[in-house]
């Protein structure tokens, strides 16, 4: 065996310093190799995150998604050709390097990337895209991502320039064109494996029915960091099936999940009172929480009530006679703010900033329905005809907020008079009251907005619409200010120009906080939870909050 | 058993019963014991402990729990009961009736109440509450749904009845009645029914909180107590979003008092005989 | 005369298993919000789109047909396709059903065990102090609501076949107590004790053959009360089993899993029940 000469036969003092020398070479060479092998480590074996869905995931096909669960699977399995950064909200180029809108609004090119392959190895060129497109614009498909490109009646052409070049054309402008293919995740043309051959970070590794689904990251994925190494750092994504908040929220606390979207406001400050570092309020949200009263012609409400709702002094009248404050103070526990109208104040482009949340004002109310004929009878309200104000506010029973807030409304609105009736339904009976036998006389609903762009609520605001839901179907607008909102957002819909599209859709807001179909509650805050054990998170207010830069989130002590 | 013990057995029933009656008086003081009302909404002290003012702190929108348990008391305390009396006599009817009469009859009476068992009355409910206004009163609404849970509530105890009623069938003292002249009904009600009281007395005493529990459950169909009226079902449903025993330990009163009440439910209901050994 | 008899008792099972799917199918039919479906609520949908939406159930429409060719495809093994979830319903249930069985027989092992265990020990010990006791015990368990005991058993990480013992045993216990209660005050059994019989052999030569008949029949309706507790514990215990997945079909109104969710279980409860029936007989003969 053949020992170290230098340990043995060298005098003391130099052997010393010769082995002090090597020694501590030694060990800055194995220092430097583990940070290279643990840095690396760490972009390569970023761990596994874990959260939960609250659905089971529809479908796995990204053309046809329509549910959050779904959404949440398609945002990190699909490639998209350009990606709206969530936190800057400007747009990213993606799968492609480049993009041109035309002036007409139809079309768009795009400038691809080459050199990528989908998950499965197949390789991506402009034939996916082009096949992708005419599967999304399939009359067939009936899907919301397709219809948001469906801005009139034609077929959409599709011209491959070259393998890394492609124009499509579409039959009438599209508003916010470029933006819409944030959710359009491109599909093989050619692949054995259909739409589970993805060009996102992660792929479907594995689906068990009722309980999870597991994300393995794709060793495909055609992005890299600043510094070259390849994303997504995590290993792998665990998303557990569990519709239960408060079980959610158990698992949270325990470690066995790693963060909570939207999560609720009492379980965000129960958390932040232990863990203040692992809660996230970004701000106001884009969603809303909303009333509406029952206009529907051949409602089967009595004649006298639907007189009531259909006018405008008796919307504004309920508007002012609502709490706001109290609501956002007592049940969002101060994690919410008053609704002004269809657009949160946090979509700071398109927001109106001209108005201002209604303030409550009871005695102003009282005047507003006197205006009417409405009065006063030993604290009941009644019509000029005597008929006693009395209605139900039908709400989706779970809810818990939703339902606190009716309640709240309930005594805000006997305050003047008016005896309300809150009743909660499952959500498909609800559903068939709303849109089949129009069997209500108000709701409270929620409006979740995952778009920017008002023109994806186009179907809303439309009066010949399925869902316009205060008194959807008209087949001419039944009142002048109806037909003036038509006009308004079919103007901003087929125009290329912010400018002129920001000045009508701000008139559209204008109207709606005049006349109040709808009367908007509050703006809830986008509340979130990540726990400290993940790196790189920053929660926004758009969905997926706590996730959208999943490619480059580790997760690890 | 010895005759302290029954004694003691006697007197524990009168207990129990002076306490249901003491609950019960309570419960209808609740206009004097919180004037406040069970709908008043303290919204500067909502989620609050206990203290001086709330004894049981408030709800999540700042009403008194105390005066919601009184209030709430009064519906599940005469209503559950109420329900309970009808899916127990409709029990004894049914299964008492099929193991009486036997043979085909009783095949046929135990097949349908084994699909009764089996179906989704779910959607009967969603039917019913969609058939009935959505400006119904609250009272009108909260004996629908009690008197709903009563009618559809009687499938479990039907079989075990019929177990019994089948065994009684041949006992002597029914032979000896039959032989006597005593037939059909008479013979059932005087010497068959009294002798089905452990299984009816057990329906009984198991309808109560299964009622009140299922009340607030009907609450997501549109159904039960409508709000701002409190049950103690729908005081229970708050325990749901605790995430330990520790925390807001006030909210477990409702729980207790139903429990209480309950146990002294078995204790007003308990007869000699069911000791006597 | 015996084969022909298993074979009317077959008959008359199979009978009310389909009437069992067709009056689900029914009652499922019939409950408003069941043509409906949230995703037309969704503003990007275009017209066209909400009416395919609407269009897609029409085959569903007519309950007797739907339910008639529903019946047709099961001989052939095709149970359907759920809705909500896009998947054949055999495969769902084939995938699920092992869990909630085990969750229902460990449950109910569970529920029996402590239920008898405390009926007996009270029985015997005739003491009204731990008679109050396992009736506070019992009484407890009974109030608590079936999600807080789901909840509980999340919190605690305990089985899910424990929150389900915990739901049924106190049903089982007040019938068991009840029945024991009067067994044990019979003549013949005062006499038993009186004359020094041990209580083993007592309970089984003397109260079993009373009393037996009416426990097997609890037996069979607890079978029905598990099932029916295994719905709460599943979907949120987030436990994968049939519960759960009826529960998500009754939120979405998806008939094809509905109806063949309530066959299973009407064939799962006449079979606890038929047996129950059966050994209950056998029992009477013995005393007889």
């Amino acid at each position: 065996m053949m020992r170290c000469q230098i340990f043995s036969s060298a005098p003391r003092g130099i052997g010393r310093g010769i082995n002090q020398r090597a020694i501590a070479f030694s060990f800055a060479t194995l220092a430097a190799f583990v940070w290279l092998f643990v840095g690396g480590a760490v972009a390569q074996g970023g761990g596994e995150l874990r959260f939960c869905l609250r659905s089971e995931p529809k479908t796995f096909d990204p053309l046809k998604v329509d549910d959050d669960a779904s959404e949440s699977i398609r945002y990190l399995t699909g490639g998209v050709l350009v990606r709206m950064n969530r936190q800057t909200q400007a747009l990213e180029p993606g799968l492609a390097e480049s993009w041109q809108v035309s002036k007409d609004g139809r079309g768009i090119a795009f400038n691809l990337r080459s050199g990528i392959a989908f998950s499965d190895g197949t390789p991506f060129s402009a034939e996916d895209v082009a096949y992708t497109v005419q599967q999304l614009m399939d009359p067939a498909l009936h899907s919301p991502t397709g219809d948001a490109f469906r801005s009139g009646p034609g077929n959409v052409e599709t011209k491959i320039i070259s393998p890394t070049q492609i124009s499509i054309t579409f039959p009438a402008a599209v508003a916010g064109l470029d933006r819409l293919f944030d959710q359009v995740a491109i599909e093989s043309a050619h692949s054995p494996k259909k739409e589970m051959a993805v060009l996102g970070p992660f792929v479907v590794a594995d689906y068990k029915a009722g309980a999870s689904v597991r994300l393995k990251r794709n060793p495909n994925y055609w992005k890299s960091d600043a510094q070259g190494r390849k994303l997504p750092y995590l290993d792998s994504i665990e998303l557990d099936i569990q519709p239960n908040r408060d079980v959610e929220m158990l698992r949270f606390k325990r470690g066995e999940i790693d963060l909570i979207n939207a999560l609720d406001s009492d379980y965000f400050d129960k958390l932040a009172a232990t863990s203040p570092q692992q809660v996230h309020d970004a701000g106001p949200s884009l969603d809303s929480e909303q009333m509406w009263f029952n206009e529907v012609a051949k409602a089967p409400i009595p004649g006298y009530k639907r007189a009531w709702f259909r006018s405008q002094n008796f919307r504004r009248a309920i508007s002012e006679a609502i709490n706001r404050a109290d609501l956002s103070r007592v049940v969002f526990h101060g994690h919410a703010q008053p609704a002004v109208g269809p657009v949160s104040p946090a979509n700071k482009f398109w927001f109106n900033a001209k108005l201002k949340a209604e303030p409550y004002n009871p005695e102003a109310a009282l005047k507003t329905l006197q205006a009417d004929g409405f009065h006063l009878d030993n604290s009941v309200l009644k019509d000029r005809d005597g008929n006693s104000v009395v209605f139900s506010i039908i709400t989706n029973a779970g809810n818990k907020s939703r339902e606190q807030m009716a309640v709240m409304i309930q005594e805000d609105l006997q305050k003047i008079g008016i005896h309300v009736n809150v009743v909660t339904l499952d959500f498909p009976s609800l559903i068939a009251r709303m849109t089949q036998t129009f069997d209500y006389e108000a709701i409270l609903l929620g409006l979740t907005n995952v778009d920017l762009d008002p023109n994806g609520e186009m179907n809303l605001w439309l009066s010949s619409s399925d869902n316009h839901q205060w008194n959807p179907q008209q087949k001419t607008p039944e009142t002048a200010w109806e037909a003036e909102i038509d006009k308004l957002m079919r103007a901003q819909a087929s125009s290329a120009d912010a400018g002129k599209r920001k000045e009508a859709f701000d008139r559209v807001q204008e109207i709606v906080y005049e006349q109040a179909p709808f009367i908007y509650l509050i703006n809830k805050n986008a509340l979130s939870a990540v726990s400290t054990a993940v790196h790189g998170a920053h929660p926004v207010i758009l969905h997926p909050q706590t996730f959208w830069n999943a490619e480059q989130l580790t997760v690890g002590k | 058993m010895k005759p302290e013990s029954i004694g003691a057995l006697i007197t524990g029933r009168r207990l129990a019963c002076a306490l249901l009656l003491l609950v019960v008086s309570v419960s209808l003081a609740a206009n004097w014991l919180a004037p406040g009302g069970y709908a008043r909404q303290y919204r500067e002290a909502a989620g609050a402990p206990p203290s001086a003012a709330h004894w049981l702190g408030t709800d999540d929108i700042g009403r008194d729990r105390f005066a919601r348990v009184l209030y709430g008391t009064r519906i599940s305390l005469l209503l559950a009961p109420a329900a309970a009396l009808l899916s127990t006599l409709m029990a004894a009817l049914v299964g008492g009736l099929a193991g009486y009469m036997g043979g085909l009859w009783a095949r046929l009476a135990m097949a349908a109440t084994d699909l009764f068992l089996s179906l989704p009355w779910l959607f009967l409910l969603i039917t019913v509450r969609a058939v009935m206004p959505l400006n119904v009163s609250p009272m009108a609404s909260v004996l629908v749904t009690f008197s709903m849970l009563g009618l559809l509530g009687w499938t479990s105890a039907a079989r075990v009845l019929c177990a019994r009623t089948r065994s009684l069938r041949d006992a002597d003292f029914v032979c000896q009645a039959r032989a006597s002249g005593i037939r059909g009904m008479r013979l059932f009600w005087i010497h068959v029914m009294p002798n089905l009281k452990p299984a009816l007395y057990a329906q009984f005493w198991i309808s109560i909180p299964v009622f009140i529990l299922s009340e607030a459950n009907l609450g997501i169909l549109g159904l039960g107590v409508a709000e701002p009226m409190p049950s103690w079902g729908s005081l229970l449903k708050e325990l749901e979003g605790l995430t330990s025993i520790g925390e807001e330990p006030w909210k477990f009163v409702p729980l207790i008092l139903l429990v209480v009440v309950v146990t002294l439910f078995q204790f007003a209901l308990s007869k000699q005989e069911e000791v006597a050994a | 005369m015996l084969g022909w008899r298993i074979a009317r008792h077959g008959l008359a099972l199979v009978a009310i298993v389909l009437l069992g799917g067709l009056l689900s199918a029914t009652l499922v039919r019939l409950a408003p919000g069941f043509d409906v479906d949230e995703e037309q609520l969704d503003p990007h949908l275009s017209a066209e789109s909400v009416r395919a939406l609407r269009e897609t159930r029409q085959q569903e429409r007519n309950v007797f047909s739907y339910w008639l060719h529903s019946m047709q495809r099961a001989v052939k093994g095709d149970l359907g396709t759920s809705l909500s979830l896009g998947q054949p319903v055999t495969t769902l249930l084939r995938d699920r059903a092992p869990l909630t069985l085990k969750l229902v027989s460990m449950g109910l092992l569970f529920s029996w065990a402590v239920a008898m265990a405390m009926a007996l020990s009270a029985a015997w010990l005739r003491a009204s102090a731990y008679d109050a006791l396992t009736t506070c015990l019992s009484g407890t368990f009974l109030c608590i609501p079936a999600a807080v005991l789901a909840l509980l058993s999340v919190l605690w990480n305990v089985p899910g076949s424990l929150a389900i013992g915990l739901i049924v045993f106190p049903r089982v216990y007040r019938y068991a107590r009840n029945l024991l209660a009067k067994a044990y005050s019979l003549p013949h059994i005062i006499t038993a004790r009186a004359k020094g019989l041990g209580e083993l052999r007592i309970l089984f030569w003397h109260v079993v053959p009373v009393t037996g008949a009416q426990l097997l029949a609890v037996a069979g309706v607890s079978v029905s009360m598990a099932v029916g507790a295994a719905i709460p514990v599943e979907a949120l215990c987030g436990l994968p089993g049939v519960g759960q997945l009826a529960w998500q079909a009754a939120l979405s109104r998806d008939l094809p899993l509905l109806m063949n969710i309530t066959i299973l279980v009407t064939l799962v409860t006449l079979l606890a029940n038929s047996a129950a029936d059966v050994f209950g007989h056998m029992l009477r003969g013995q005393d007889a």
